[in-house]
Formats: C-alpha cells, sequence, structure tokens
C-alpha cells in the first residue's frame, strides 16, 4: 500500500484566510463565535462563527475570476487557490482529481434574496462541484460527498482509497458550507444553537454554534519532505438508531475509531492527540466520550475547535484535520474554547488549556445526522 | 476492469413500476401520484415500519427500494453488523425536501420552521432510515453526480470488497426531484454464492438498461 500525503492545506474561517492564521487566532484563544444581528439570516440573533464578507470578496478580487459565482464557490475557489499556492501540484493535469465536500451546497440559492441571481442548477452540488473544478481547468469530473456533518471526514479518507488505486498523483479535497437562513432556522427549530458561543464537553453546554468557512487539502502519492503528515487510515460506520440524534451508547463512533486503527494498524495506546468532534450539545458530547472510553482512550489529549470556528458542517472534517496537522507540526495542542468544567459522564482529557507537546500519531472524530460516523488516523513522518 | 464482487439482487422503481430482478414486480395506477403508488407497494411489501409514514419520499423510495432487494437475502444471517455497507448517489442530493422545507421560513410573517421536515434536508437520510431498518452499521457514504455513475460506484464499493472493509452492499441510485423520481438498487456481495452476475459497470449498464 502506498502513503498519501497532506502537502498542502488552507482554512477560511471567521478567524482567518490561511492555516496560519486561524492557527495565530487559536493560540490567543481567541474565538471567532460572534452573536449575529444579520436579519436576512435570522429575525432572532444567534451565536455563529461567519467569515467577513469584505475580506472574502478582497480575497476573492485577487484571483481575477471573469464570471459571476456564489459565496461558496468563492469560499472553495479562495481556499483552494491559497493550498494550491505552496504546492507543486499542476490542477489542470489529468493526474489531478478534485474532491468536493459539503453538506447543503449553495442552499442559499433558495432563499428569496438570491432568486433569479444564478441559474437554477447551481443548486445541485454537482454542477457546483464542477464550476469550482473548471475555475482550475481540471479535466477530471469532480467527485462529490454529501454525508452530513461527517462529509470532510469521509472526503479525505475517499482521497486516500483513490490515491492508492494509483490512477492519480494528487488529489485536491476542499469542503464547504455558507451559514444561512436555511441552515439557522433549521438548527433554531431543532433548538440546538446555544446560547452563546459553544461550550464543548462543558457541564454548561447548551448547544452548538454554527460555523461558516471552506478549507483545503491537497494529497499525493509523493511524499513530503521531513515532517510531513501522513493520513493512514480510516473508517466510517453507522449507529443504525435514530436519524437526527446520536446514538446513546457510543457505539457506532467507537466502531469507527477501532475500524480507523486497524486500517492503520495501531493500537489505542498509540494515538497521542485526538482532535474531536464536539458540538456541544448535550448528546453528541456525551456519546463521543463514551465512544473514547470504550477505545480506552480517555487518557489521551483531546480538543474541540468549535468554539473558535463553529460547526462548519461541510468543511468540519477538513478544517479540523488541517488544524490538527497543523498542532503536529508545530508541537502546539490548542485550548477547548468553551470548556472549563467536565460535563460529561465518563470523563475524558479534554484540554482546558494550550499544551506544547510533541505528537505524532492523532485521532480525528466526527459524527452527524442520519447516524454516520467516521474517524480518521494522521501519522506525522 | 475486473470483477471483484457480485450483484445478488436489484430493483427498479421509476414511473409507478416496481421491477425485481428483471421481473415485474408490482404496477401502481399510472395515473397515481407518488404517495399513493408508494403506500400501495409498502401494503404490497407486507412490513411493519412505523417510521415509513413520517419519512419524506426520497426516504420512502430508497427504503422500500432496498427492502426489494434485502427481502429474501438473509443478509442479517450471513454477515455481521459491520460486514454490511450502503453506498448510495444521486444527481438532486434532498433539494425536494429542501425547497419545501425553506418555504415554511421564507415568508416571516407565516414562519413555523419543523423539525420534522428539516432533519431529511440531507441526502444521507436515506441511508440512515435503511441502516435503522435493516440494522446495517458499515461503511456508508452519500456521493452526488450529474448523471448515475455506474463507473465510478462499482469501482468503489468492490475496493471496499478488496480491501475487506465491507463483505456485502447495499448500492445504486435514489433521485427524486419535481415529481421525478428513479430508483435503482441492487446488493452487491464481495463472495459468489449463488449470485446472479458479476458486479461491473458493464453489467450494470445492462440491467439498469440505460
Amino acid at each position: 500500500m502506498n502513503s498519501v500525503f497532506l502537502i498542502s492545506d488552507n482554512v477560511i474561517t471567521s478567524l482567518g484566510f490561511t492555516t496560519r492564521e486561524n492557527a495565530a487566532k487559536m493560540r490567543e484563544k481567541c474565538s471567532g463565535v460572534m452573536l449575529s444581528e444579520d436579519s436576512f439570516i435570522s429575525p432572532i440573533p444567534f451565536y455563529a462563527s461567519l467569515v467577513n464578507t469584505p475580506l472574502l470578496e478582497e480575497a476573492f478580487g485577487s484571483l481575477n475570476a471573469q464570471a459571476e459565482y456564489t459565496r461558496l464557490e468563492k469560499m472553495l475557489i479562495t481556499s483552494i487557490s491559497e493550498a494550491l499556492r505552496s504546492a507543486n501540484v499542476d490542477p489542470s493535469s489529468d493526474t489531478t482529481l478534485f474532491i468536493i465536500s459539503t453538506a447543503k451546497g449553495n442552499i442559499d440559492l433558495l432563499e428569496e434574496r438570491l432568486k433569479g441571481r444564478f441559474p437554477k442548477e447551481r443548486l445541485k452540488a454537482a454542477v457546483m462541484a464542477k464550476v469550482v473544478s473548471s475555475f482550475f481547468k481540471n479535466p477530471n469530473p469532480p467527485l462529490v460527498v454529501s454525508n452530513a456533518c461527517i462529509s470532510g471526514s469521509v472526503s479525505l479518507l475517499l482521497g486516500k482509497r483513490l490515491l492508492e488505486g494509483g490512477r492519480y498523483k494528487n488529489i485536491v479535497v476542499a469542503g464547504g458550507d455558507v451559514i444561512s437562513e436555511f441552515t439557522v432556522s433549521g438548527f433554531q427549530s431543532f433548538k440546538a444553537i446555544g446560547s452563546g458561543p459553544c461550550r464543548p464537553y462543558d457541564e454548561a453546554r447548551d448547544g452548538i454554534s454554527l460555523g461558516e468557512g471552506a478549507a483545503t487539502v491537497i494529497l499525493s502519492v509523493v511524499p513530503g519532505p521531513k515532517g510531513a503528515i501522513a493520513l493512514k487510515g480510516g473508517a466510517v460506520t453507522n449507529d443504525a438508531n435514530h436519524i437526527s440524534g446520536p446514538s446513546r451508547t457510543g457505539e457506532g463512533l467507537f466502531l469507527a475509531i477501532n475500524g480507523a486503527l486497524n486500517d492503520a494498524s495501531l493500537a489505542p495506546e498509540e494515538i497521542d492527540y485526538i482532535s474531536g468532534h464536539g458540538t456541544a450539545t448535550n448528546y453528541n458530547d456525551e456519546m463521543e466520550s463514551k465512544a473514547i472510553h470504550s477505545a480506552r482512550l480517555e487518557q489521551v489529549p483531546m480538543n474541540s475547535l468549535k468554539g473558535y470556528i463553529g460547526h462548519t458542517l461541510g468543511a468540519a472534517g477538513i478544517a479540523e484535520s488541517v488544524m490538527a496537522t497543523y498542532s503536529m507540526k508545530h508541537d502546539i495542542l490548542f485550548a477547548t474554547a468553551g470548556f472549563s468544567k467536565m460535563g460529561v459522564t465518563q470523563p475524558v482529557n479534554v484540554l482546558s488549556d494550550n499544551l506544547e507537546k510533541k505528537v505524532k500519531k492523532v485521532l480525528k472524530t466526527a459524527a452527524g445526522f442520519g447516524g454516520c460516523n467516521a474517524a480518521l488516523i494522521f501519522e506525522k513522518q | 476492469m475486473s470483477s471483484k464482487g457480485y450483484i445478488q439482487s436489484y430493483s427498479i422503481i421509476k414511473n409507478n413500476r416496481v421491477v425485481l430482478n428483471g421481473e415485474e414486480f408490482f404496477a401502481g395506477g399510472a395515473e397515481d401520484d407518488f404517495a399513493t403508488f408508494i403506500r400501495a407497494l409498502y401494503k404490497k411489501l407486507e412490513i411493519t415500519h412505523s417510521s415509513f409514514y413520517k419519512m419524506d419520499d426520497m426516504c420512502k423510495l430508497g427504503l422500500l427500494a432496498t427492502e426489494l432487494v434485502l427481502k429474501d437475502a438473509a443478509i442479517r444471517e450471513k454477515y455481521s453488523d459491520t460486514e454490511i455497507g450502503v453506498v448510495l448517489s444521486n444527481s438532486s442530493s434532498s433539494l425536494e425536501t429542501d425547497t419545501a422545507y425553506y418555504e415554511t421560513v421564507k415568508d416571516r410573517n407565516n414562519y413555523f420552521p419543523s423539525p420534522a421536515v428539516f432533519v431529511y434536508t440531507l441526502p444521507n437520510i436515506v441511508i440512515g432510515e435503511i441502516c435503522i431498518r435493516n440494522k446495517i452499521k458499515g461503511e456508508n457514504t452519500f456521493f452526488i453526480f450529474e448523471e448515475y455513475n455506474p463507473e465510478f460506484m462499482t469501482d468503489y464499493v468492490n475496493n471496499l470488497f478488496v480491501s475487506g472493509k465491507l463483505k456485502s452492499c447495499v448500492t445504486g441510485w435514489v433521485e427524486y426531484y419535481e415529481g421525478h423520481y428513479e430508483a435503482f438498487v441492487y446488493l452487491a456481495e464481495a463472495t459468489q454464492g449463488d449470485n446472479r452476475c458479476i458486479h461491473s459497470a458493464e453489467q450494470v449498464r445492462k440491467i439498469y438498461s440505460f
């Protein structure tokens, strides 16, 4: 089996337009989750992490695009461009493939204020993905994964498997979602949005903060320089329990963690950091801590980054994996913003402060609507 | 491309007709709306699954297409929970229900977002429903293509067999948008039992005949 390496990346969120900018803010424990009073999005104010529109227009404007693009397409194209900038990868080669991860695609085009601005077919995720890959003159039809909140993690695993198949040399894995009236009203109807910035694993947690953004990883079969990060394995499972609530036992996520460890040929005691899903809903964090216990990983330092950037939906698995690889390269594990007092019944080792630590083998967890779970393993070479 | 799996059984549901393994299983009235047709198919299958009535149309379609291919397959006896997967695809994601959901919030004077509708605004919910009904816990992924892509889908599932991730998989196409619906779902297996045919894009094109 070939190894697959993460050779370049980018994260765009409320905290910044590069991985480094996001990391600098996280290091300072600076959260991008704010109270939004955008009445186009919601009749009542809500907490969320939103991408700054003038900065997005400026960053996208510098790419000299010749056509009209939606907000999501702008975020994805800007993120991919930034990741390509520092990688020796030809996006127009037929040995390069694009994988796009999204939960809702251009869903804001359904909304009244954008009606008629774009052809209706742009609501279709495969059409949107082709608009993005065509910007980079890629000749291959892009793949689109839409698996709720684990889409990003599934896309990375898909990229690894396709590279191992030998047909491609590089795969651009990009994910994103916009935060719009559609998404906010839906999560409000579920009473799932927290009364303040989200507080993963904390006793006082009361719901998620939605996050807007895009993130990109370029996967390659060419070994990176010393210190490069490899994607070693992963697994995807289903709870077969409930479509909108996580399993009470954590069995599904445990099966994913176990599957990922097997896929990477690792034992649990070799994992030295967990980048958690940590949405800060009562049920998710409880389920996740049970799964981590079942996997005998409760002593391993872990965090959730959603207190900084919110739940970035289709970008989440990619954005949080990128930040985990930043931690691996720079020996810094970020504090879990919003966490102060253990609020899950089976305690796990949640980082309440930054921790300087060399980590080599990392687990990333994710779970989503539809009962889906995913786990990925990264290893520093 | 050499094959690495076998097609055990397949179903096609479109134009109010249901085909199971190449033979007509059920035909609804040509003028029946989808709700009438799918309810009649549910009754014909003689199953009891109370959450069926809560589902959106795409989930009902995918669930019954799966019910057909699994009803005589005895997968629960042959495989463990995680040896069975579900890998589906379509073109329109959950846009039918997305549009219906948006109708409940677009007018601020008549604003009643419904969690019962919102939960169906993701394409992979149909996979969740299939997993609950059939106690499937293995690999599950939803792909979106402009049109059905048997080359990618068969390759992807066969690779899951070769790498030992799965031993059987419910896979295919479940599309529902603007009144047009079409399901083509089949059970693929890694080992040849009394399987009907080889799992390749060529065979899929033959049995789905498009």
